[in-house]
C-alpha cells in the first residue's frame, strides 16, 4: 500500500470514527442518567436521515434549512420517545424499561418500512459534500473532511455544556443520585428530557452526515451502526462521554484499517467490533475509561 | 409554620406511619427522636415529597404542600439534608454547593452565601476543588449541611446529622445547628442521638413504630423517665 492510500484510509477512518462517536455519546448519556440502554437509539439515527431526505426532496427545502429542521425533529422525537416508552416505566424493574426499548426499536423500524417503503432511497447529491478534494496525491471526498470538523465542534460544545453550565450540572447530579437531585430542586423530568433531546440531536446529525457519506437510506440502516456504537460506548466505559468518543474512534479506525490492510477479511468487518468488545470486557470489564462503580439495580 | 396532621404512609403492606401529627413553629428547633424503623426518615421524606403519604395533610404557613412535587416544595424553602448525607461524590465540593443553590438566580447572593458557608466550615474551603467522595465522613456531613443552607431554607430538616461521626464532630455539627437557628432558620431535626438532640431542641416528639407516643419541651423530655429508659439508657 502506498502512502497516499494510507492517508486516504486515515481520512475514511476519521470520518467513520466521528460518526460512531456521535452516536455512541447518545447511548452513554442516556445510560449515565437512567442506567438504560436505549435500544431505539440506532433507529432515531435512521429517522434523522429520513427527515433530512424528505425535507430536501418532498418539501424541496434548501439543504441547510432541511438539515436544521431534520435535526430539530430528531431531537423532539427522542424527547417524545422517552415520554411515551420510558417515563411511565421509570419506577418499574429495569428489565421492563429495557424490553420497552427493544419494542420501541422494532416499532420504529417497522413503521419506517410502512411509511418510507422498504426499498432503499438515495439521497440527492449536494455538491459541497460530493466534491473530490486533492491534497497532494491524496484524494478524498469533501464530506470525509467535514465530518471530523463538525464532530469536533459538537464535542467541544457538548463538553462545555456538561461541565460548564447549570443544565450540565443538573445532568451530572441526576445521573449520580436521582432523589438527591430532586432535593436540590432540580426538575428531574426536564433534565432527563434534555438528555434524550441532546442524545437524539447528535444521532440526527450523525444520521445526516452518514447519508452524505453513504448516500443510501433504508429503514433498517440504524441497526448495525446502532449496535456498533453501543459497543463503542461500552468499550469506552458506558456513562462516560470521553469514553464513548474514544470507543467510537477506536472502532472506526480498526474497522477501516483492517479492511484496508487485510482486504481478504472484508467480509468480517462487522465482526471485529464484537471481537474487540469481548477482548476489552475480558481485560477491563468497566471499559477503557470507565470507573468501577456500584451498579444501581 | 409546618403542620403535620394525621399523616399515614404505607410501603406495600407495611404501615410505616400511623396517623402522625405534630407542629414545627417558626424560629424553633423541633426534634423527632425514636429508634430505628420508627418512621422518622419516612416522616421527613413525606414532608419533602419523596414519599407519597396514603393520607393526612402537610401544610406550610397554612398552605397544603402535599400535592406539590419535591422540586416545588424545596423552592418554597423546605429543605432536607438527607440521611446518609447523599452528597454527590463525583462532583467537587464547590459543585455540590452550587447544586444546593440550584433554584436561585441571584448570582451575587449565592456567591456571598458560599463565602458564608466556607466561613462556617473552613475545612470545606480547603477542599473546594476536591471531589466530594474523597472527603472524610465529618467533612461530608459539613458539606451536606452547607449544601442545604445554600438554598436559604426557611425550614431546614436534618436526618441523622450525627450518624457515624466522631464525638468532637458531632458537637461541632450541633453547635452549628444552634447557630443556624439563631440566625433565623427553623429546624426540624431527626436523631437517634436523643440526648444531643433534646438538649438543643425547643420541643421534642418521640416516635415509636409509626406513632407519636410522647411530646414536650426538649428539657422536659430529657428528664422524662420513659425517655431515659428507652433512649438514654437507664441510670444516667
Amino acid at each position: 500500500m502506498d502512502i497516499a492510500t494510507f492517508f486516504q484510509q486515515v481520512a475514511n477512518a476519521l470520518s467513520l470514527g466521528s460518526l460512531y462517536a456521535l452516536i455512541a455519546i447518545g447511548y452513554t448519556m442516556v445510560y449515565g442518567i437512567l442506567r438504560l440502554i436505549n435500544f431505539a437509539h440506532g433507529d432515531v439515527f435512521m429517522l434523522g436521515a429520513y427527515f433530512a431526505f424528505y425535507a430536501v426532496t418532498a418539501l424541496a427545502m434548501p439543504w441547510g434549512i432541511a438539515f436544521i429542521v431534520a435535526i430539530g425533529l430528531t431531537g423532539l422525537f427522542g424527547i417524545g420517545l422517552e415520554r411515551v416508552a420510558y417515563r411511565p416505566l421509570r419506577d418499574s424493574p429495569k428489565i421492563s424499561i429495557m424490553i420497552s426499548a427493544i419494542g420501541a426499536s422494532f416499532l420504529i423500524e417497522n413503521v419506517g418500512i410502512v411509511l418510507f417503503g422498504g426499498r432503499p432511497k438515495s439521497f440527492p447529491s449536494i455538491p459541497l459534500f460530493d466534491t473530490v478534494i486533492h491534497l497532494g496525491s491524496v484524494s478524498v471526498l469533501s464530506v470525509s473532511l467535514f465530518i471530523p470538523v463538525v464532530t469536533a465542534a459538537i464535542l467541544a460544545a457538548l463538553l462545555w455544556m456538561v461541565n460548564g453550565t447549570k443544565t450540565g450540572l443538573a445532568m451530572r447530579a441526576v445521573s449520580t443520585d436521582l432523589d438527591a437531585a430532586r432535593l436540590m430542586a432540580i426538575d428531574v423530568n426536564k433534565t432527563i428530557s434534555m438528555t434524550f433531546g441532546i442524545g437524539s440531536i447528535l444521532a440526527g446529525i450523525g444520521g445526516i452526515m452518514w447519508t452524505m457519506k453513504y448516500p443510501q437510506l433504508n429503514p433498517l440502516m440504524g441497526f448495525m451502526p446502532g449496535l456498533k456504537c453501543f459497543i463503542a460506548a461500552v468499550i469506552g466505559g458506558i456513562g462516560n462521554i470521553q469514553g464513548a468518543v474514544l470507543g467510537g474512534f477506536l472502532l472506526g479506525f480498526i474497522e477501516i484499517m483492517i479492511v484496508a490492510f487485510l482486504p481478504e477479511l472484508t467480509g468480517y468487518r462487522d465482526a471485529f467490533a464484537f471481537v474487540l468488545l469481548i477482548a476489552v470486557l475480558l481485560a477491563k470489564p468497566s471499559g477503557l475509561l470507565g470507573k468501577n462503580q456500584t451498579v444501581k439495580v | 409554620m409546618l403542620r403535620i396532621e394525621d399523616l399515614s404512609v404505607h410501603y406495600g403492606g407495611i404501615h410505616a406511619l400511623q396517623g402522625v401529627s405534630f407542629e414545627v413553629p417558626e424560629g424553633k428547633i423541633v426534634t423527632l427522636i425514636g429508634a430505628n424503623g420508627a418512621g422518622k426518615s419516612t416522616t421527613l421524606n413525606s414532608i419533602v415529597g419523596l414519599v407519597k403519604p396514603s393520607s393526612g395533610t402537610i401544610t406550610l404557613d397554612g398552605v397544603p404542600i402535599g400535592p406539590l412535587g419535591t422540586k416545588d416544595i424545596v423552592r418554597k424553602g423546605v429543605v432536607l439534608a438527607p440521611e446518609g448525607r447523599r452528597i454527590f461524590p463525583n462532583l467537587t465540593t464547590e459543585e455540590n454547593l452550587a447544586l444546593g443553590a440550584f433554584a436561585r438566580n441571584d448570582k451575587d447572593g449565592v456567591e456571598a452565601d458560599k463565602r458564608k458557608a466556607y466561613k462556617l466550615f473552613p475545612r470545606l474551603e480547603e477542599r473546594q476543588k476536591q471531589k466530594a467522595g474523597t472527603l472524610s465522613g465529618g467533612e461530608q456531613q459539613m458539606l451536606a449541611v452547607a449544601r442545604a443552607l445554600m438554598s436559604r431554607p426557611k425550614l431546614l430538616m436534618m436526618d441523622e446529622p450525627s450518624l457515624g461521626l466522631a464525638p468532637l464532630i458531632v458537637k461541632m455539627i450541633f453547635d452549628i445547628i444552634r447557630t443556624i437557628n439563631a440566625e433565623g432558620t427553623t429546624i426540624l431535626l431527626v436523631e437517634q442521638n436523643a440526648k444531643a438532640a433534646l438538649e438543643i431542641a425547643d420541643y421534642g416528639y418521640v416516635l415509636e413504630t409509626g406513632r407519636i407516643t410522647l411530646s414536650g419541651p426538649g428539657k422536659e423530655l430529657l428528664a422524662d423517665d420513659r425517655v431515659q429508659r428507652a433512649y438514654l439508657g437507664e441510670g444516667i
